[in-house]
């Protein structure tokens, strides 16, 4: 009985008002430092919007292929071919057990010895790679959560597993996979901050350019930590909003 | 009658265990074909094998004279003259009632799609459910969805129905809707294998009823034969339970 008092239920307004307090909180943070102190806040809001943009660009790109990965080897791990389940399984074992920063001076510094990638190009690369395996599980588990009875009506009508899968398993798995992906993308996000170790000019980069020349380190990385939080706060809301638009009595 | 499905010394094991052993049986056109029996004793399992949901371990099933089982069957084809309807009804819940009828049309057949819609209309008016086009699967109560699903396996023009335990997700009343609809069909010349509980039923509308025990066929008969006059022990130890209950 007291476990009710104590547990927050699912209407309780308390996880939303600590996001409103952060989100706004941060945002008036980001317009009042540098009207109240424009050296060298403003001077840091100037310099830094490439790197936001890069970010950005390196982000979705990421979320883009890893997408396809992530969708092409969870359906390989429900194949009834053993070679291809195998296949799959060992790419997600092995990626997931390698740290990300190991993958990306793998990609951009080890294999330099076979073949140059442009540092952008092994960014996305890397985090397509990696991003791809952790997100083919959450394909793979949408994918099993679908009652087995579907494929089997949709093959007694005389669809082929093809169809079957295109038309009826896939938009259903969309749906239940879709919040998932939504915190993959903000965790991606927060970890494309690894690129700028390759000299990729994202927003961390921008930032480190800016503190070497002008010795002002803690209010560069106060901003540039105030704007990864206000971007991550933005898409969790809009995470939570998606969740709340797929409950299945919506 | 012709002959729409032959199941010819059919065994099916899974692992260890047999299914099915050596079932033989014939249904004919317009034939209402139950099968009765207590759980687990194969029935499910042969209609599954008829539309080639399970692969038989060994011996043939034909359908319209067609060849089900073996490597060369056109498996497609069969599904297309076989209608299937589930105990869990298994509608499509991303889809409205009208697209869960008309899917199959459209994708397999290549029907014109206002053409597939005109027809799940009349199907809907049948299945007393036309006012539910525009409704998705979760908003109908179990007896409305599991005759909408009947209307989408009747969509694809069937030559047989199967039906698997179709109302034993429902309550009586229900049950009853399931029930009318069934007996429309049948009254209508719809050539049905039923596997179900609902003896009263089988009573009624069935013209063959075959009691399966143990993975096997133990009696098969016309109704009267098979509830007024069972020959075999067992048959008469099951219809005394299940009577009685």
């Amino acid at each position: 009985m007291t476990d009710g008092v104590l547990i927050p239920g699912r209407d309780d307004k308390s996880l939303f008002s600590a996001w409103r307090l952060s989100f706004f909180g941060a945002i008036s943070l980001l317009i009042l430092l540098p009207v109240l102190s424009p050296e060298p806040y403003w001077d840091i809001i100037r310099f830094v919007p490439d790197g936001v943009f890069m970010t950005f660009k390196v982000t979705v790109l990421s979320i883009f292929f890893a997408l396809i990965i992530g969708l092409l080897i969870g359906l390989g791990r429900m194949s009834r071919f053993a070679i291809i389940n195998i296949s799959c399984t060992i790419y997600v074992e092995v990626i997931r057990g390698i740290p990300l920063l190991v993958q990306l001076f793998y990609i951009y510094y080890a294999l330099a010895k076979f073949v140059k990638i442009h540092d952008i190009s092994a960014a996305v690369i890397a985090m397509s790679i990696c991003y791809g395996a952790y997100i083919s599980e959450i394909f793979r588990a949408g994918l099993q959560s679908i009652p087995k009875g579907q494929m089997e009506a949709a093959l007694a009508l005389g669809l082929t597993r093809k169809q079957a899968i295109y038309r009826i398993i896939l938009p259903q798995t969309i749906r239940i996979v879709l919040p998932p992906i939504g915190n993959e993308f903000i965790a991606l996000l927060k970890d494309s901050s690894l690129v700028s170790i390759l000299a990729v000019s994202d927003l961390l980069r921008r930032g480190r350019e800016f503190a070497s020349t002008t010795f002002y380190y803690f209010e560069t990385y106060t901003i540039i930590a105030i704007i990864y939080l206000i971007m991550t706060l933005f898409f969790s809301r809009i995470v939570a909003i998606m969740e709340e638009r797929m409950k299945p009595d919506a | 009658m012709p002959s729409r499905v032959k199941v010819i010394n059919v065994s099916k094991n899974f692992g260890d265990v047999t299914a099915l052993r050596n079932v033989s049986l014939e249904v004919k056109q317009g034939d209402v074909f139950f099968i009765i029996g207590s759980s687990g004793s194969g029935k499910s399992t042969l209609l599954r094998c008829i539309n080639r949901l399970e692969n038989v371990t060994s011996g043939d099933i034909y359908v319209e004279d067609v060849l089900v089982t073996g490597p060369k069957a056109n498996i497609r084809k069969i599904r297309e003259e076989t209608g299937m309807v589930f105990q869990s009804f298994n509608l499509f819940p991303h889809l409205k009632v009208i697209d869960n009828i008309t899917l199959a049309p459209r994708i397999v057949r290549n029907t014109d799609p206002a053409e597939a819609e005109e027809k799940a209309r009349v199907l809907l008016k049948r299945v007393g459910l036309l006012d539910k086009e525009k409704a998705y699967p979760e908003q109908l109560s179990g007896g409305q969805q599991q005759r909408v699903a009947i209307a989408r396996a009747l969509a694809m023009n069937p030559k047989v129905m199967l039906f698997d335990e179709p109302t034993s997700a429902l309550d009586p009343e229900m049950t009853k809707e399931v029930l009318d609809v069934m007996t429309d069909l049948a009254n209508d010349g719809m050539t049905m294998i039923v596997v179900s509980h609902e003896m009263g039923f089988a009573k009624a509308a069935a013209n063959k009823v075959v009691y399966m025990d143990d993975a096997e066929v133990i009696e098969m008969g016309t109704p009267e034969q098979i509830f007024n006059n069972p020959q075999m022990d067992r048959t008469k130890r099951f219809l005394h339970n299940v009577l009685r209950a």
